[in-house]
């Protein structure tokens, strides 16, 4: 396991019997205290199929019950009671007939990035554009990563918006996804979009991307809750 | 047997009735918002609530209509399948029974349709009786757009997907017919008790 900012976390696990899964779906971590009681969440998958290895990218949320322990109790070794993968309907497409257009916010990016990396496992030639909304460079998860996708380009565009703090000479978006930003960074072309992100954040955008004509049934979204953790 | 988490203690909730909290659920006093597309906004007044399908003739109520039928309050426990159960939620709406006195139907199952082409499928024996209205008010104040207002589906002793977001009506249908979630690896029925929740549970 490895951190990916001050409040995130990627595990990797080993699962000898993963059927494998499409990017995009998620698991059920299970957690059994020594006296029987047990608390289960979601998690989406962060990495490409492939192989026994399963990777989870889980955010700390203070007042939550799984995530801390996740973040913070886990170490090497340990082993976790998964269930899936799950759910059939926010998962990449190879072909959409058009481009894809993924949105992400906070943490919301990590079941995008499983489609980036998945795209990119498959040489998939989908056009796709990703708009990563964090509230700064320090909060972006898989920043090299992105920044390496970026600069090989390959029919896929990385922007990002820092909503709160930018790093000098920053010349990006430097505000809250709204209406003229997606009308500006939302791919001509557009056949599917994929948003994820926190209850507000995903509102906002699906309302904004609906007012500029996109089409409500090609908008997929997926929540991370406010609440549990 | 369960794998220990080694030093794992749980954010445990003492005041949370076990009898009314399922399997794998945790008590939140918030209430998440769970969609997988785009919030709708009808207006009231192109919005009308039918009952189609295997019926002798179609119901029609305009939201007027709808709204001058009998309403009940009810206080219910309502569970969603990512793991949140909310106690004591008060609603106000329309019971199923009301809007199904006098159809004439030999469906044993039905299809809940909503706006933003979302379905959920379920037995008709799972809506009447008491256990199912069309709810357009929470907590005393209308029912919010995000929580699927202007009106929704409440089936409270099923997993909360089930109470349909958006609701516009019910297909009656001699056959059992998958909706939206239980064609993407959730479980059909979706008992919370049985915890029910994916494909194969």
């Amino acid at each position: 396991m490895w951190p990916e900012t001050d409040r995130v976390k990627t595990l990797a696990l080993d699962v000898a019997d993963w059927p494998g899964h499409r990017a995009g779906q998620h698991v059920d971590v299970r957690l059994t205290a020594d006296d029987g009681y047990q608390a289960q969440r979601s998690y989406s998958i962060a990495s490409a199929a492939g192989g026994p290895r399963v990777e989870l990218t889980v955010e700390r949320i203070d007042d939550g019950e799984v995530s801390p322990y996740l973040t913070e109790e886990a170490h090497t070794g340990d082993r976790f009671e998964l269930r899936g993968p799950v759910g059939g309907y926010f998962v990449w497409d190879p072909d959409p007939h058009g481009a894809v257009f993924l949105v992400g916010g906070g943490s919301g990016v990590v079941p995008l990035m499983a489609m980036i990396r998945q795209r990119a496992a498959n040489h998939d030639a989908v056009p796709t554009r990703l708009l990563y909304s964090a509230r700064s460079w320090e909060d972006v998860i898989y920043r090299d990563e992105l920044e390496r996708s970026r600069n090989h380009g390959e029919g896929l565009e990385i922007v990002f918006t820092l909503t709160r703090e930018q790093p000098p000479g920053w010349t990006g978006y430097s505000r809250r996804v709204d209406r003229e930003l997606l009308s500006e960074v939302a791919p001509t072309e557009l056949a599917l979009t994929f948003l994820c992100g926190p209850t507000p954040f995903v509102e906002a955008v699906a309302e904004s991307l609906v007012g500029l004509g996109h089409a409500p049934s090609r908008i997929k979204i997926e929540r991370f809750g406010p609440t549990g953790g | 047997m369960p794998i220990i988490s080694r030093g794992f203690k749980g954010r445990r909730r003492d005041d949370a009735p076990r009898d009314r909290v399922p399997p794998g659920q945790y008590v939140t006093d918030d209430f998440p918002v769970l969609s997988a597309g785009p919030t709708p906004h009808t207006p009231l007044d192109q919005w009308d609530f039918t009952i189609v399908g295997e019926v002798d003739e179609r119901r029609r109520w305009t939201w007027d209509e709808l709204r001058a039928l009998p309403s009940e309050t009810i206080t219910v426990d309502i569970s969603c399948v990512t793991k949140w159960t909310k106690l004591d939620t008060i609603w106000e709406g329309v019971p199923v029974d009301t809007l199904l006195e006098g159809v004439e139907t030999s469906a044993e199952y039905l299809t809940a349709f909503c706006d933003g082409g979302y379905t959920t499928n379920l037995p008709l024996a799972d809506v009447t009786d008491g256990q199912a209205w069309v709810a357009y008010g929470y907590d005393g104040e209308p029912l919010e757009p995000e929580h699927g207002g202007p009106a929704r589906l409440l089936v409270p002793h099923l997993y909360f997907w089930k109470s349909a977001k958006w609701v516009r009506g019910l297909r009656l249908t001699a056959t059992d017919e998958p909706g939206f979630w239980e064609s993407n690896g959730y479980h059909n029925y979706g008992d919370p008790w049985k915890e029910q929740r994916y494909w194969g549970d």
